[in-house]
Order: structure tokens, then sequence, then C-alpha cells
């Protein structure tokens, strides 16, 4: 065990912090803020590509690391998780607040939002508590000019005592002064006199006497009003504290620490002191003193300054046209992502099938057998270029559409919207956020879940992201709307009635999201919605070519380049089990007539069943298994147009009830095995797992029996 | 209505309110003294989501929607329907 001689910072950094530093001349410097402060877009560019991102150990909290040089010194950069407070008792909040303290960064920078800048101090003012080497960076300050509120940052560094610098991240504006600030504080060439905030006599009673107690016992150089804060803040995590202290030889191995907790509980639970006061009077000698610095650097030249962003939200969250507005939005997105796609998918097939036939010759050329040309180009390069040429294009469109509306701060406006429905299935208001995220991609989803407090609101999130259908899956959605639904109308208005479809399917998605939250809620998941706030930020000026890199990279390239991976494997062995034939049928008819008659029951075929179990790797492979084995060659169709698909499918004996059933499958039936493995990690429970793999499948199962049995019974197909 | 404490939740739209006093205890109380909302801070009832819960208000500059259940644990005292005596 550890605790007899002391544990170096640097193994501190290591095990509970997970930060690995290359040399001792490596500075550590962290990074903390409110949320929506544009936090990771300084993040982003003061470390560029140099970062990577991970969990804090043990921890389902996000981690992002990176580095930077500046005047050949090199610099880490921690980013904190953005929270409000420090003093409260969340995950994200104890992350923050425990690497200020105890990963004893040289220098923590604490971004504020220009526009806001009241709130934003009442962190600032905790982070002072902690440590003296901050500085301030005052971000968005663009915008600030542009809503006419003036910051003086000369007489706000002069109040706080401490350097303050503006910043327009987005452009790059600032960050070489900030860097020249951040490198003075962290070498200790500068002089700061941090502002203190002064408590009332009573509270700095209390905080005097819990000091002294543990100047008495803790050694090493901590800082004890802030633990005395805190303690007065967690009363509960004394004894825990006081462990993790003894742990890492902050307090000696002989300490008694239940004797020490104790004497710091008697000072605390005194019977003429009334916690809740105290700890009151903390938080509102922070807010105000936050109050009072805003008042004297601030000017509004305008005070109707949030007009416009009031305007839009009457209009995005009004009672009439919100939810109208925001399917309309959605529905405009999809429809440019199936309208734009359709080009650029004919002309990649194009291109692939133009490089096929050079293959085809390379294989002749050098006499090389037959079953490798099938297993290769047949199988592998034919499976390849489907997904790519079905798959890159709606993505390269979809993804930059779906973060312009993140960028532009709409997202928010969707959970306010939605939020009565969700508190009404007794879920948590950002499940909206998450659901969004999941018509990405349902791993992002699922990780997603994390900005929910309430472990289960975040299991019943994480569950059901599953009911939106990811990327994977819209293609899929698209294309049979495309054939089935819009098959009898010609040109653009082909493709609004399968966006209509489409977004019947999403709708009817977030209706069953809400059914089995609500229906988990009243049985293994009982329980109340928990409390929650949701912040509404200004609408931001998006950064557009900061979109493009991000969705691109990664977001399209990430989600196809996984796709490939499964989709080349899988292409060689469906083409095997395609073209290995027993008693004269393939392996893949074997398998299809066995499922066959449960296929037909739900309103399918068995080839139907076998593609979608086939394509748990990714679901994006679906359609191309199905089209394989419907095909007698047992090698992908050439895909010349959707009429080759269409005719294909209805030789297949396929009717509008198979269309219809095979698109409730897609948004009903198990996660894809990438989201489940991120089920896994993220509730560290087989269980659960287990539960989002059965929950959807069996919903998928009976609504699409029910479908395909009543319209039987009626006579409709 | 004017002087009495009422609910934040039932202030009506457009109108002005002072903190009086914050009912919840423990974390909830602790989440939305964070966010400012301490005694006397003036908050605004900005609007109903379309469906009537939560209701937006602005609270030191910033936007921050709350659910009645929440909005319902903080008393506050309506001053003015237009403005005025904003800070």
């Amino acid at each position: 065990m550890i605790a007899t001689e002391q544990i170096s910072n640097k193994n501190i950094l290591d095990q509970i912090f997970g930060i690995q530093i290359n040399s001792p001349d490596e500075i550590i410097i962290a990074l903390a803020g409110n949320p929506n402060t544009g936090k990771s877009t300084v993040f982003n560019s003061l470390t560029g590509l140099n970062q990577h991102t991970g969990n804090w150990p043990g921890k389902t909290v996000n981690n992002a690391q990176g580095s930077y040089n500046h005047n050949n010194k090199n610099y880490i950069l921690v980013d904190l998780p953005g929270t409000y407070s420090l003093l409260a008792n969340s995950i994200e909040e104890e992350v923050a607040r425990d690497f200020i303290c105890y990963g004893d960064p040289k220098t923590t920078v604490v971004i504020a939002d220009a526009t806001c800048l009241e709130r934003n101090l009442i962190l600032l003012l905790q982070i002072l508590e902690i440590t003296d080497n901050v500085v301030l960076c005052v971000n968005l300050m663009d915008e600030a000019q542009r809503k006419g509120i003036e910051v003086d940052l000369v007489q706000l560094s002069k109040i706080l005592g401490i350097p303050v610098v503006g910043t327009n991240a987005r452009d790059k504006i600032g960050l070489d002064k900030l860097k020249d600030m951040v490198e003075m504080v962290s070498l200790g060439k500068m002089d700061l006199k941090p502002m203190k905030v002064t408590y009332n006599e009573d509270v700095n009673k209390i905080l005097i006497n819990i000091e002294k107690k543990l100047e008495k016992n803790v050694k090493k150089n901590i800082n004890y009003r802030w633990l005395a804060i805190n303690f007065i803040n967690n009363p509960m995590n004394i004894h825990e504290t006081m462990k993790f202290l003894q742990e890492y030889g902050y307090l000696n191995e002989d300490e008694n620490i239940e004797k020490i907790t104790d004497e710091v509980k008697d000072i605390l639970f005194e019977k003429n002191i009334i916690l809740q006061d105290v700890q009151d009077n903390i938080v509102s000698t922070i807010v105000k003193k936050s109050e009072e610095i805003y008042k004297q650097i601030i000017d509004i030249k305008n005070k109707n300054y949030n007009k416009i962003d009031r305007k839009i939200d009457d209009i995005l969250t009004s009672k009439t046209f919100g939810i109208p507005i925001m399917l309309s939005l959605l529905a405009v997105i999809f429809w440019i992502t199936i309208q734009g796609a359709n080009y650029p998918s004919d002309a990649l097939a194009n291109l692939f099938f133009y490089i096929e036939g050079y293959l085809d010759k390379f294989f002749l050329h050098y006499r090389l057998p037959l079953w490798l040309h099938g297993i290769l180009v047949l199988g592998v390069y034919r499976t390849l270029a489907w997904v790519i040429s079905v798959m890159l294009p709606p993505m390269a469109i979809f993804f930059p559409l779906f973060t312009l509306l993140e960028d532009l701060g709409y997202l928010p406006r969707i959970a306010f919207n939605l939020d009565n429905f969700f508190k009404k299935a007794c879920a948590h208001g950002k499940q909206a956020l998450t659901m969004c995220m999941g018509f990405g991609c349902n791993a992002a989803g699922v990780i997603s879940c994390r900005i929910i407090d309430s472990p289960r609101e975040r299991l019943i999130a994480i569950i059901t992201n599953n009911f939106v259908p990811c990327n994977g899956r819209f293609p899929i959605l698209i294309s049979i709307a495309m054939i089935f639904l819009g098959g009898g109308f010609t040109g653009g208005f082909q493709s609004v009635i399968a966006t209509l479809a489409v977004i019947n399917v999403i709708v009817l998605g977030v209706i069953i999201t809400l059914i089995v939250s609500k229906i988990l809620s009243k049985t293994i998941l009982k329980g109340l919605p928990s409390s929650f706030t949701l912040e509404l930020p200004p609408y931001r000026k998006p950064q557009i070519g900061r979109i493009l890199i991000r969705s691109i990279l990664d977001r399209t390239l990430f989600v196809l380049g996984r796709a490939v991976m499964v989709a080349a494997p899988a292409g060689l062995i469906i083409w095997l089990m395609a073209n290995t034939t027993i008693n004269g049928n393939s392996i893949l008819d074997h398998g299809a007539n066995i499922l066959n008659p449960f296929g037909k029951l739900i309103g399918m075929d068995g080839y139907i069943i076998m593609a979608f179990l086939l394509g748990l790797p990714a679901n994006e492979i679906v359609i191309p298994i199905l089209v394989m084995s419907y095909m007698s060659t047992g090698a992908m169709l050439e895909l010349e147009s959707l009429e080759a698909l269409r005719l294909l499918l209805i030789d297949n004996g396929w009717t509008w009830l198979t269309a219809v059933c095979v698109m409730i499958f897609t948004l009903l039936h198990f996660p894809c095995g990438t989201t489940l493995l991120t089920i896994k990690k993220e509730t560290q429970s087989l269980k659960w797992t287990l539960l989002s793999f059965l929950i959807p499948t069996v919903s998928g199962i009976i609504v699409c029996f029910i479908i395909a049995q009543t319209t039987r019974l009626l006579g409709f197909a | 209505m004017k002087g009495e404490l009422v609910p934040l939740n039932l202030l009506p739209i457009g109108n002005f309110g002072i903190v009086k006093h914050i009912i919840s205890k423990g974390s909830n109380r602790r989440r939305l003294m964070d966010l400012g909302l301490i005694t006397d801070t003036t908050v605004v009832s900005l609007r109903k989501s379309p469906s009537g819960d939560p209701i937006a208000y602005e609270i030191r500059g910033t936007v921050i929607a709350l659910r009645s259940e929440e909005a319902s644990n903080i008393l506050v005292k309506i001053i003015n329907s237009e403005g005025g005596n904003l800070l």
C-alpha cells in the first residue's frame, strides 16, 4: 500500500486523473468554465490536432487533453467538464474541483462568455478560492460587441487581481496574449493578488475553526480554507475526502481519520449552527460579489441587446409553430439529404463499377482463379463500393446540416419544446438532446447520455436511444420509401413523398421512445423525474469552416470508417455463404428457408430476417446483403438505379406491406454491434445491454406482426 | 396580486419577480442558487414551451428553463409588468 511515503504529484496525475506527462518540464494547465462559453473552441484553437479524448479514470465523464508549444515550453491542456459551480455534488463538478485542487495545474484558465459575464463570474470566484494561479479568458468578445455590450477588461483585471484576456477563439483572436499570460503565471513571473470573497462573521468563524483543525493534522501544501468550504457544502463526503488525503500522503498513515472526521462534523453540527444557512451564505456571498463586480465593468450600450434572440425564440418555441417548425426543419434536412445525395451517389457508383472493370481485366490477365475473383471483387469490393456510394453522400450532407443546427444553438430549443412529453414519460428533459444525437449515430447518442445526472434517467435514455434511426439506417428507410411509397410519382415529388414517409417513421420512433421510457419508469426503473435546469444559450453565428471539418472528420469519416471496417469482412463472409452450396442450395438459402415462416408471420421473408441478423455489425450492410442473397449470382447487384432495385425486390415478392414492415423493423430492432458495445461500456452491466437488445427487437416483432396480420385479415395485402 | 409572494411558475409571462424564498432543499436548492437565484434576485418570466411547461426565465443575463415542479419551489414578489425596477 501507499501512504507511508508521500506519493509524488506525477502519480496522482496518472492514477486519479489519467494524465501522463512525458517530462517534468511540461506545464499542466486546466481549462474550466460554464457550459456554452466556447470552451471547446478555445481548447481546439490552442491545441489544434494535438489532442486526445478519453474518460476520467473510473468515471463516465469525458476527459480531453491536448498540448501546445509556446516559447519553447510544452504545455499540457486539460479540458475540465463545463460546470456552473464547483460546490455541488455532481460527478462533473467533483472531477473539476478535484483536478484544480489535487492535480496541481500551474495555471487554471477560466473561460467566460462576454455576453453573460455575471453568471460566469460565480464559477471564477469559486475557483479563486482553490487557487491563486488563474487567468480569466473572456471569450466571444465579438458577439458582445455586436450586441452592444462593452466589457472593461482592464478594470476587471484590476478588481480581480489576475490577468484577464479578451478573445474570439473561433477567429483565433487574442490567443497569443492568452498563451503569454498563461506562461507568465505558470512560471511565476507575475505578481498576483487575487481577490478573495469575505463571508459573514458566522461563516468565517466556522471556516477558521475547521482550518485550525486541519492545519494540525493535514500536512503538505493544501488549501485548508477550500477544504473547509468543501466540507461545509458536502458534509457527507468528509470521511471519503479524509481517506483520499490519507491514501495520497496528505495525512499521515497513523492519523485516525474517523476521529478527525468526527471533530470536523462536531464543528459543523454544533447546535446553534443551521448548516443550510451557512451553505446559503457562502453561495449568496459569491453571487452578490459577482453582481457587484459585473456592475463595475459592464456598459450596455443597447438595452435591448437580446431582442433578436427573443424574437427568434418567439417563433421557434411558439405554442402554435414551435413543433411544426421543428418537424419542418427536420424534413428540410432530410429532403436536402435525399435529393442532394442522389447525384453524387450515382457518380460514385459509376466510378466504382468503372474501376471494377479494370479489376476484372486484372484478374483475367493474370489468370487468377475464379473463386478469388468471387471473394475479393464480387464479395469484398462490391460490398465496399455499395457501402461507400450509398452512405458517404447522405452523411456528408446530413452531418454538416445537423452540426449547423447544433452550432446555431437550436438543439436546446428542441429540448425545451419537447420537455413536457419527456416529463410525462418520467424521463429527463435532456433525453431530447441525446435522442437528437442518435439520429447521427446511436453509439454517439448513448455516449451523450452522460449529460444526464440521474442514473435512472440516464439508463432510460441509453436503452431508448436506439428508437431513433441512425445514419446507417436512413439509407434503408430512404431507398425503400423512394421505391415503394414515392414510386408512383416522378422527379422531385417522389423525394417529397419519401421524405414524408421517413418523417413519419421518425415521429413513430419518438412516440415509441416516450412510451417505452414511461413503461420503464413504471416497472424496472421506477422513479420520479429528477429536477433539471436547461439553459437556452444565445443564438450563435455558425462557424461554417469548423462545422465542415468537425462533421466531416469527426462524424462522417468516423462512421464511414467503422462501416467499411465491418463491411469488408462481412462482404467476404456473405459471399461465401451465398456461394457455398449444400444439397444444391447455398448456406444463405438454407438459413433463409428456416427463417422464412417466421419472416412471413411478421410481414417479411426469411432473406430479410437473415439480412438483419447478418447486419448486426452495422445496419449499413442490411440492404447489400439482401440484394446479394436475392441475386441468383450470389454477388451484389450492379447499382444502375433504384429502378433495378425495385424490380429485384418485386421479383422476390415484395409488396407495399413488405416495405412498411421492413421500414418498421429497421426502426425497431436490436442496436448494431458498436452501439451494444458502447452500451456495455457505459452501463458496465450485461443486464442492461441485454435489455437494450431485447426491448426494441421484441417491440419490432410485435408491431410488424400486428400490421401484417391485420392487413392480411382485412384483405389489403 | 402585487406585493404578495407567488410561486415562480405562476409569475405571468413578461412580468418581473424578485426572489424572496427558495423552498427546495439539498442539491436542488444548490443547483438553483448556483445559477444565481438567491434572495433579491430579479427574474423575468420569458416564455412557455409549446405545451406550457417548462417555462424559460431570464436570470442574471442568461435564459434558463425550469419545469413547474422546480419553479413552484421558488417564491417571488411580482414587481411590475413592464420593466422598470430591473436593477
